[in-house]
């Protein structure tokens, strides 16, 4: 099936198996091999890229559901010599070890940010209260990206840099 | 053979005249990590698309395959190729050596018709796509004749028996020590099976160029991977050239190589084309090793002052029906506590179960979670804080053996972290502090895990740039090496971070161990120092012999290397300006070291304290740890940072042995029941709440030439129990089987009526 989606700004015109993930349209058709591949069942985060602003894990999408969508993936935060701020604080935080969880940790805390300013309400919260940047609702937020090499401290003190906030 | 002693003279390393050895720099491949560039093996992009291999795995754990119909696998739409044992191209048996000297020996792939785990791989399918790969996977249709697996642990303690080559250890007269001791405990601990899940799950890439296979594999050691596949595919090692530059996670579980390497070799080689395989997340829980079950038995006796007079930890555990893997979790034992009167061992039974091997700190990370919490309760027995009853125990030199310890730093860790922590806070009698709705206590244990330094190799180029590259055949799994080596480099050669360039993860680069068993910053790293020094000695010769250096007639032994310039006193030139000039295409020297011959005349530890607060809800049964501190004595730190995020990470570890982490076995299948991230939990962000390392100043001189020692499984060791303690002290319920959950708190809070 032919679809079209624009990834990191660019418009990407791809035939694609209907049975084709978001996840694997952008690592093996794409070579776009940023998001990684944990679980292929939404458990793990590693995944995790932006589509019109809000994150999602790629595996549990079909990539056919996304025409006319645009994504960003960690490719499209920043580069080596331009790094996100978000990137940026995870180095220096060293808020990853193997760096397999990493693109889909970094994707998730920018939508986290977002969603915290937009006052989406989360489980650490008072729902009837401003959501607020601090530790323990990041905690709670970013519980869907798992990282087995525990970088947790690190990657909260990195998101709160990043934010602006101090830890 | 070199001495420790001849370790005691000034290097670069130990002297850092430019303050880089210990220096918190940001990781040498993070830019590339951050932003998702750095390549990982299914990631690397081969000459030519490649084809994509998916393994089918057996679903009965003993047996054997009956039948085989793969007519409709094979009509299956962009299939390219579907094996099982019947048609798979032919390889040596296995652990054949045709080199005698490989350091792995063959390792067929669908080997036979035998199953002897659940979910071992039985049939490879390869298709032009994933989606097409995948679907014809599920067309490949086995029939077993399966016998009744035999994995039931608990049902086979009798029929353990000593592991290979093993003997208990015993001192002095254990029984009658025990018996005449005032004070005594003795419980029986349990600790379930755990799978490493590393995020990036096994996985393999291979193409042909010619006669020679390139692959790229998730691995953390490059030699024994390369020689088996070698062995596997009937090839001269040289033909084939194996790369692992990134990895995502290993901790024990990629320390060997897995049936996606071979299959996608074969494959390659077959098709002409290349091939790529991964694990799915549910094939990594049975085709990969974990960490074994154990029962631990704990009795100790001690005198009412305290001082143990009898100490046992005895330990069964299993292991793959033709496996001796033991877990050993009595080992660190025999290092930790004085007891005139000791005796440790190990039982081991082979099961219907899946590989058991070797998973982050092997014996410590399981080990402490028993000893380290009879200890707490020792110390409730006797009325003493548990921090002292430690302090009690502290032997004089190695309780077993009777050697010096290189540098012994427990006391100071479990002081140092007392205090850091508020354990003056703390109240002896549990279940005594509320907070809201929460039972709140505080729990602590020791850490240790041994020091180990094995030969390897390391080679040190420059360039007419003074551009320093490093090449060593060693891996970076998340711990470090790749920043840590360029630090050594950096420090040894007198250039700035950015002068050099890390190559590691290939089987053509000078061999090392790889990463394991915490030997490897210092076992890479004492190898780059050398190849550094011997670079050192031949810019000072190639300076002071060329007639246009400053430096020229000058005695080699004086020059001094710093900020790019070599110099001896006010004469210098810059390294690139030498190199240029007298050696335009570079230079390139080898290093190597090894053990010293008298190293074993020290008892090598590294040690650490935990300090523990937790809430426990007692309605729920719910634990949260609310505060962690680790305080740990290592060597000289090479990189503060990195080495700090290794043992939070391995604290973390803890977190999730004592509440999180444990697989159960289906005695029906022979199967694991948790076969993915969400039925096997690991600790996620929200379990974690503030949590902080320390490490002290030390310097270890017996341990290689720089220092230092490992600290990648220190974290680990002893963090469950001081978790597992802070929940006694908090609610006052021992759960003594691992992992504690809820529904286990539960039955012992009602059982209190609390
Ligand atoms: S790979 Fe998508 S959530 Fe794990
Ligand atoms: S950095 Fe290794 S899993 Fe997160």
């Amino acid at each position: 099936m032919r679809t079209t989606i624009t990834v990191n700004g660019e418009a990407r015109s791809l035939d694609l198996d209907p049975r084709t993930t978001l996840l694997d349209a952008l690592r093996e058709h794409l070579k776009l091999t940023g998001p990684k591949k944990g679980c292929d069942h939404g458990q793990c985060g590693a995944c995790t890229v932006l589509v019109n602003g809000v994150r999602i894990n790629a595996c549990l999408s079909l990539a056919v559901m996304h025409d006319g969508d645009e994504v960003t993936s960690i490719e499209g935060l920043g580069a080596a010599d331009r790094l996100h701020p978000m990137q940026q604080a995870f180095l220096k935080h060293d808020a990853f070890q193997c760096g397999y969880c990493t693109p889909g940790q970094i994707c998730s805390a920018v939508a986290v940010l977002s969603e915290i300013e937009a006052d989406v309400p989360s489980h650490a919260g008072d729902v009837a209260e401003r959501a607020r940047l601090t530790a323990e609702e990041l905690r709670e937020r970013m519980s869907g990206n798992i990282c087995r090499c525990s970088a947790y401290p690190q990657i909260i003190d990195a998101i709160l840099d990043a934010a602006g906030a101090t830890s | 053979m070199s001495s420790v002693h001849d370790w005691a003279a000034p290097n670069p390393v130990t002297t850092n005249r430019s303050g880089l050895i210990g220096k918190p720099v940001d990781r040498y491949e993070g830019p590339l990590k951050v932003t998702g560039t750095a390549p990982y093996a299914y990631e690397v992009q081969p000459p030519s698309p490649p084809a994509y291999g998916v393994m089918v795995g057996a679903t009965i754990a003993a047996g054997r395959i009956a039948d085989v119909d793969i007519a409709a696998a094979e009509a299956s739409p962009g299939v390219l190729a579907v094996w099982t044992h019947r048609n798979v191209p032919s390889q040596p048996p296995r652990g054949a050596k045709a080199h005698p000297r490989s350091t792995a020996g063959s390792s067929p792939a669908l080997e036979n018709d035998r199953v002897s785990y659940f979910g071992q791989p039985v049939a490879f399918v390869v298709a032009d796509t994933l989606e097409n790969a995948v679907a014809a996977s599920m067309l490949v249709n086995l029939t077993y004749e399966a016998d009744a697996p035999d994995v039931d642990f608990a049902a086979s303690l009798d029929a353990a028996g000593q592991p290979p080559g093993e003997q208990d250890v015993e001192i002095g007269n254990f029984e009658d020590g025990f018996a005449a001791s005032g004070v005594k405990l003795d419980e029986t601990w349990t600790t379930p099976i755990q799978n490493h899940c590393q995020m990036e799950p096994c996985a393999s890439i291979a193409w042909w160029e010619g006669d020679v296979c390139v692959a790229h594999t998730s691995i953390q050691m490059v030699k024994p991977a390369q020689h088996g596949l070698a062995e596997t595919l009937g090839i001269d090692r040289d033909a084939v050239h194996l790369m692992t530059r990134y990895i995502g996670g290993g901790f024990g579980g990629k320390g060997q190589t897995y049936d996606d390497l071979t299959l996608a070799a074969l494959a390659a080689r077959a098709l002409k084309q290349p091939v790529k395989v991964a694990f799915t997340r549910q094939q990594m829980m049975h085709g990969t090793i974990h960490r074994p079950a154990t029962v631990q038995r704990v009795r100790l006796g001690a005198d009412k002052d305290g001082r143990l007079n009898a100490f046992s930890l005895m330990t069964w555990t299993h292991c793959h029906r033709s496996g001796s893997f033991t877990e050993h979790a009595s080992n660190f034992a025999r290092a930790l506590y004085a007891a005139p009167n000791r005796l440790t061992g190990h039982r081991l039974v082979r099961l219907d179960l899946p590989h058991a091997g070797p998973m982050r700190a092997p014996g410590e990370a399981s080990g402490t979670l028993s000893l380290e919490c009879a200890m707490d309760e020792l110390a409730e027995q006797l009325g003493l804080d548990p921090v002292d009853l430690r302090i009690r125990n502290e032997p004089p030199v190695d309780p077993e053996n009777g050697r010096p310890f290189s540098q012994r730093q427990l006391v100071r860790c479990l002081r140092e972290g007392a205090q850091l922590f508020g354990w003056e806070r703390r109240t002896a009698k549990p279940g005594q502090v509320r907070d809201g709705r929460w039972l709140v206590g505080m729990g602590m244990a020791a850490a240790i895990r041994g020091n180990f330094l094995l030969p390897a190799k390391c080679s040190f180029s420059v360039d007419a740039e003074g551009v320093i590259t490093v090449r060593q055949g060693m891996t970076d799994i998340g711990t470090g090496t790749y920043t840590v080596l360029a630090q050594i480099a950096a420090e040894t050669l007198g250039v700035p971070l950015g002068k050099v360039v890390v190559e590691i993860g290939d089987s053509e680069l000078p061999p090392a161990p790889g990463s394991g068993g915490q030997f490897g910053a210092a076992t890479a790293g004492s190898a780059a120092l050398a190849a550094g020094m011997n670079l050192r000695k031949a810019l000072a010769e190639l300076a002071t012999g060329d007639p246009r250096s400053p430096l020229y007639g000058d005695d080699p032994e004086l020059v001094t290397f710093q900020d790019g310039v070599i110099a001896i006193e006010n004469k210098s030139e810059t390294l690139a300006a030498l190199v240029a000039r007298a050696a335009p295409e570079g230079l390139t020297v080898e290093g190597d070291s090894r053990p010293a011959a008298d190293m074993r005349e020290w008892s090598t530890q590294t040690y650490g304290g935990h300090f523990c607060e937790v809430g426990v809800d007692p309605v729920t049964g719910e634990v949260r740890v609310r505060r962690m501190l680790g305080v740990f004595a290592a060597g000289r730190i090479l990189n503060a940072k990195t080495a700090k995020s290794q043992l939070t990470g391995g604290m973390i570890w803890g977190i999730a042995s004592a509440l999180h982490e444990g697989n159960a076995v289906d005695p029906r299948h022979g199967s694991l029941l948790a076969q993915d991230l969400a039925q096997y939990l690991v600790t996620v962000q929200a379990d974690v709440g503030e949590l902080d390392a320390i490490m002290l100043d030390e310097v270890d001189d017996k341990a290689n030439p720089m220092g230092i020692k490992g600290v990648g499984e220190l974290g680990n060791s002893g963090a469950g129990a001081a978790v597992a303690n802070a929940i006694y002290n908090a609610c006052g319920v021992r759960v003594r089987d691992y992992p504690i959950t809820p529904d286990k708190l539960l039955a012992g809070l009602i059982a209190k009526g609390l």
